[in-house]
């Protein structure tokens, strides 16, 4: 099988498709793409289903070397892409030939940019996913990131196609958000309206100890009603922990299955895509908003998503 | 919107979740009840239920939010409540597991023993002696929370938790113990370690141990962990 060879790695490469759900019975949790809506765009801009696995980069991409001909697609964060030294567009389809290196920057603006390739990215599947869980080792290749001179096996080299290119105006409304929105959590009434207000008016910046599992934020800290005991629970996705040091912790991807800290809310599923997106050092407010306009959101952004305009042909 | 069916309280914890609570204490009873709605919606699934998470005594539904509300999801579990206390609980398998106490494998035993005024050997027969409870697997896969360590063992979490935890540790924090299935990092304090892998992705029961398993810890020699290691 032909595949790619990877020249430099970047700082934390993984393949990830979109997760598998149903193991939370086993403690093992979803992980899949930090930034799911690129990631299914990109495979939509090849050809591929949108769940069909490719290369999450983080923060500095990689240099990926191609045996063959292949069309492949850059999206989510731009890392100033190039293939042989010639800048390569983003959210596009693009043909690159035998021989020719993809080679990823460091990151302008956002966290996390994929690579996507037309007949995917073939590796064994776990759980009936290709996602990387790196806590257990398992799933994705070899159950970790990417290294020096790693090979991975393309899928099937399908016919060519006319080219596919996102809609600006689409890329300009499906933009990572700063203002996170949030619905109450399952502990929301052990914090005190005083607390509830620091929640919402403050900025809080994102940590450098953020990474798949969880994104540590700093603020000013969020007092609760102590006097309660926590039983540890099952966590979603986006839950919003708060432990006693009152530094507000966002449970992500790669999440812990459980957790024993009260959680004043929980991040909308129509912003999840936009946490993948958080650096290091950026700024985020949140909105506390009701269940059914968060539904509402969720609904209307895979409305965009499925729409005809979305691809241009 | 139903607040609560039975002894079963509702509540939405996020847009694609929702949060079944039974009563608000750590009881084997209330755990039964947990395991029992597992296993009937693991036998009989409702359509756009996409994960569940079970704890000590609750169980959270992650579902499809395209295709499915809060208020439909508790509507259809109410049939599945309503039964309950009919459904049979499987009768748990016991699981031994081998443990290695003390030396390199576990740096925190004299420490622990001194704590609580005992022997490092007093210490190993008194954490092997129960039969524990996996109430359920979560933090990391295959890592299950144990039910019924000896109030005596009770310890505190160390202050500066480990930035790694050796594969196989068994450690105790808190009023509970547990196995360690990957090196991770760690807050407990190490008793021992186990030979037994927690989770095998090679096997066709990927987890030791189950929720509702029965566990009991048998000490080894070095010498036979080396022997189980090697085989």
């Amino acid at each position: 099988m032909s595949g790619m060879v990877v020249e430099t790695p970047g700082l934390f490469t993984t393949v990830q498709d979109l997760g598998r759900e149903g193991f939370a019975p086993m403690g093992v949790s979803a992980s899949g793409a930090a930034d799911p809506i690129s990631l299914r765009i990109g495979n939509r801009l090849v050809g591929n289903p949108q769940s069909a696995a490719g290369l999450e980069m983080t923060l500095v991409g990689g240099a990926f070397a191609f045996e063959r001909a292949a069309v492949i697609a850059l999206t989510g964060a731009d890392f100033g892409p190039s293939a042989n030294g010639i800048p390569l567009p983003m959210w596009t389809s693009i043909e690159i030939q035998g021989g020719q290196t993809v080679t990823l920057g460091s990151s302008r603006s956002g966290a996390r940019a994929y690579l996507c390739i037309r007949g995917g990215i073939a590796v064994e599947p776990f759980l009936g996913s290709a996602s990387t869980h790196v806590l257990s080792g398992l799933g994705g290749f070899e159950g970790r990131a990417l290294r020096k001179s790693d090979r991975l096996d393309l899928g099937a080299a399908l016919p060519l196609f006319r080219t596919r290119t996102l809609s600006s105006q689409m890329l300009e409304r499906l933009q990572p958000r700063k203002v996170i929105r949030v619905t109450e959590g399952p502990q929301s009434d052990w914090f005190a309206s005083s607390s509830w207000e620091i929640f919402c008016e403050s900025t809080f910046r994102v940590t450098e100890q953020s990474n798949r599992m969880g994104i540590r934020l700093e603020g000013p800290p969020i007092p609760l009603d102590a006097s309660r005991e926590m039983i540890t629970e099952g966590v979603s996705l986006g839950s919003i922990q708060v432990p006693p040091s009152g530094q507000p912790i966002i449970l992500f991807v790669e999440q812990q299955t459980t957790g024993g800290y009260p959680k004043i809310a929980n991040v909308i599923s129509a912003d999840v895509h936009s946490l993948g997106q958080l650096r290091p050092r950026d700024s985020i407010r949140f909105e506390r908003i009701e269940m059914s306009a968060a539904r509402s959101l969720l609904v209307e952004q895979e409305a965009l998503l499925a729409s005809q305009e979305l691809i241009q042909e | 919107m139903h607040k609560s069916a039975g002894d079963a309280q509702f509540r939405a914890a996020s847009d694609q979740s929702l949060l079944v609570s039974f009563g608000q204490q750590i009881t084997l009873e209330n755990h039964q009840r947990v395991v029992k709605l597992l296993g009937l919606l693991q036998s009989q699934p409702i359509e756009g239920i996409r994960n569940l998470h079970p704890a000590y005594c609750s169980l959270l539904i992650k579902f499809d939010p395209l295709n499915l509300d809060h208020d439909q999801l508790q509507s259809g579990l109410v049939p599945h409540l309503a039964r309950l206390d009919e459904a049979p609980l499987p009768k748990p398998p016991q699981i031994d597991i081998p443990v290695s106490y003390g030396g390199e494998f576990g740096p925190d035993l004299n420490e622990v023993a001194a704590m609580h005024g005992m022997s490092p050997a007093q210490t190993i027969e008194l954490h092997s002696s129960p039969i524990y409870i996996v109430y359920f697997l979560g933090f990391a896969p295959g890592f299950a929370y144990l039910g019924g360590l000896p109030q005596a063992l009770a310890s505190p979490r160390l202050e500066t938790p480990r930035a790694k935890v050796p594969q196989g540790s068994v450690g105790i924090g808190g009023n509970q113990t547990a196995v360690y299935p990957f090196a991770t990092p760690g807050g407990w304090r190490l008793i021992g370690r186990t030979p037994v892998a927690m989770f095998r992705s090679d096997r066709a029961r990927m987890t030791l141990l189950q929720i509702g398993d029965h566990v009991r810890f048998r000490p080894i020699s070095k010498e036979e962990f080396a022997e189980f290691a090697a085989r």
